[in-house]
């Protein structure tokens, strides 16, 4: 990713290729090329918002206010180990089975 | 005939507490309407038939005891597939949950039960709620009752179209830029999203959690206010949850349903109509202004200037807070796990699995959100989006200080043909125009039926907004058009729905 922002809302093929692999989503071929136009013609339509609001404008993250909330540390009963790994694509010993983390090179 | 499938739920209620008709009756209805008519409708993705008719039973065993939960207390309810539902599948109209049954209740599902409500099915939707016409659903979309060949709206469409078609008495819809309302609108039947935090998110699978807001879809305003009245208020397992009692709906549905609105200020928001809204669509709204005005309502046009940036607003926020939600589906702990061959590490499983797992639409989101959160364009593009929203807001605070409610049309157009716009993302985008505004601002609104449109004889609906917090308004006045409607057509809008006719001759129509 560049360091600025671009001017040219749009996204190229390679563009979109790097995003997949940041957003952990294989694309074919052919989704690249079906994608990539679409989601420059949605990035050109939203890239519309750019100068509507002043620098001194405060950004809302959440529709209303909100501060901290607090309850009390209250032991209430959670999931069994069984309900847990309930929907495990695989399981062994109690816990989730998950492929290797670390690539060869690592 | 008593309990019968047209009945609302508030006439449901009262044969029930009357002893006039069983739980196990009317579930048992509903679960024959779903029979006969879902494999052409495609309402439903589950349909829990043993576990409906088991809770009815023991709601009438409640009932001959005296001990009935609550005035819903039997009457049946489908829910939208995105809410957690334990020992039921939810798949949240995608491939990559397929499947997954959830070890725990939401609490919008547990409220439910603890009401006494026996849960009919999940309904179909867009995939995690990102569509406007169902046709998202990984499994096939769902047909609107009034014309088969049209969309019924999203992304719940599955339960407007179940609550339209006679299905269901009651649904449970989920709103995150209109998707209660748009699809109550284009389906001739009522919709509300309460104020944002007014209905607990949690165990509702998150598609943009700051919008997100679960609610009532309905045939009646009565019948959203006493389905609300069941699921909302404080819940602690949800921290935007709002810690303050709900106003009393049902009591402001009684008052709104006798007609009178004066002293009310309505506001017709400037921006929200004219160009890109069809005409029959326009025409029918402004008659409802002018009825309400005759039944003493203050017309007011309110300017909300920054409502025109609401769209492209709300999707930089949305795609953004979807990618980051929707990487919980990473293949470890549930869900769809596709492993490709050889030795491949967590994250090429992680690839293979969204990527077989996903729809089109689904792949837009998380990439456009993946981008707009990206270093160098954070600033320019997320950061942006989250002032004009501060800017929206204050349009809406201003607004509110010359009006009571705000009015507008709910969708641009009625019913568009199944196809149409599948594949035209902007265009899909669009009719979401007059909705995404109260939820980027948290405000509450509901939709009610305005009439036919002229030209297509196809159903549009009226929005209804108000402050925040202030749910029991959008009550009041749309009671109140409601009432003065029926009054005008004669009866239900739903009553002209030729799509039903053409389903069947409509079991058990007279009460």
């Amino acid at each position: 990713m560049p360091d600025s922002p671009a001017p040219g809302p749009s996204i190229s093929r390679d563009e979109l290729a790097h995003l997949a692999t940041l957003a952990r989503i294989d694309l074919s071929d052919a989704e690249l090329d079906h994608l990539a136009p679409q989601l420059s013609v949605i990035l050109e339509s939203v890239a519309s918002i750019s100068g509507v609001a002043d620098d001194d404008i405060p950004p809302t993250s959440h529709a209303l206010p909100l501060t901290n909330v607090f309850r009390a540390d209250v032991v209430v009963p959670g999931l069994t180990v069984e309900e847990a790994l309930s929907g495990a694509p695989e399981q062994e010993e109690q816990r989730f089975k998950v492929p290797r983390i670390l690539g060869d090179e690592q | 005939m008593t309990g019968g499938t047209s009945t609302t739920a508030a006439g449901l209620a009262e044969e029930l507490a009357a002893g006039a008709v069983t739980s196990v009756e009317v579930t048992q209805r509903h679960l024959d309407r779903i029979a006969e008519v879902d494999d052409r409708l495609h309402s439903f993705l589950h349909v829990d038939a043993e576990g409906a008719l088991e809770q009815a039973a023991a709601s009438d065993a409640r009932r001959a005891n005296g001990e009935a939960l609550s005035p819903l207390d039997g009457i049946p309810i489908a829910v939208k597939d995105v809410l957690a539902t334990k020992g039921l599948p939810t798949t949240c109209g995608s491939r990559i949950l397929e499947g997954w049954v959830p070890p725990y209740d939401a609490t919008v599902v547990a409220r439910l039960r603890e009401a006494g409500l026996p849960i009919l099915g999940k309904t179909n939707m867009d995939e995690f709620a990102m569509g406007s016409s169902t046709e998202h659903s990984a499994y096939g979309p769902t047909r609107n009752p009034w014309d088969l060949d049209r969309i019924p709206g999203g992304s719940g469409g599955g339960s407007a179209a179940a609550v339209a078609a006679y299905e269901a008495p009651l649904a449970i819809g989920t709103d995150t830029g209109g998707s209660i309302r748009q699809p109550a609108a284009v389906t001739g039947s009522v919709g509300v999203k309460p104020t944002y935090g007014g209905v607990s998110r949690y165990g509702l699978v998150s598609l943009a959690n700051s919008l997100d807001q679960a609610g009532p879809v309905t045939r009646t305003v009565l019948d959203a206010a006493l389905l609300h009245t069941v699921i909302g208020g404080h819940d602690p397992r949800d921290s935007t949850s709002i810690d303050a009692p709900l106003p009393d709906l049902v009591g402001a549905t009684q008052r709104g349903a006798e007609g009178d609105l004066s002293g009310v200020r309505i506001g017709v928001v400037k921006e929200l109509g004219g160009e890109g809204y069809q005409d029959g669509v326009l025409a029918r709204f402004q008659e409802s202004v002018d009825l309400m005005v005759a039944a003493g309502a203050e017309l007011v046009e309110v300017s909300c200037p920054h409502f025109v940036h609401a769209l492209a607003t709300y999707y930089l926020i949305l795609p953004a807070e979807a990618s980051s939600n929707l990487a919980r589906f990473d293949a470890m702990r549930y869900g769809l796990r596709v492993t490709p061959e050889g030795d491949p590490s967590a994250e090429d499983v992680m690839r293979a699995t969204r990527e077989a797992g996903f729809g089109d639409e689904v792949k837009r989101r998380i990439i456009l959100g993946t981008y707009a959160l990206s270093s160098g364009y954070y600033d320019a593009y997320y950061g942006k989006a989250q002032k004009v929203r501060t800017l929206i807001t204050r349009d809406f605070q201003q607004a509110f200080e010359h009006a009571d409610v705000l009015l507008s049309p709910t969708a641009p157009t009625t019913a568009f043909k199944l196809g149409e716009k599948v594949d035209d993302p902007l265009a899909m985008y669009l009719n979401d125009l007059a909705t995404i505004p109260a939820n980027l601002s948290g405000v509450p609104g509901i939709s009610v039926p305005s009439g036919l449109a002229d030209e297509d004889g196809l159903p549009a609906g009226v929005q209804i907004l108000a402050p925040a917090m202030a749910d029991d308004r959008v009550y009041l006045v749309g009671a109140a058009l409601e009432a003065i409607l029926l009054d005008k057509w004669g009866g239900p809008l739903l009553d002209q729905a030729r799509g039903l006719d053409e389903l069947d001759h409509r079991t058990g129509t007279t009460a």
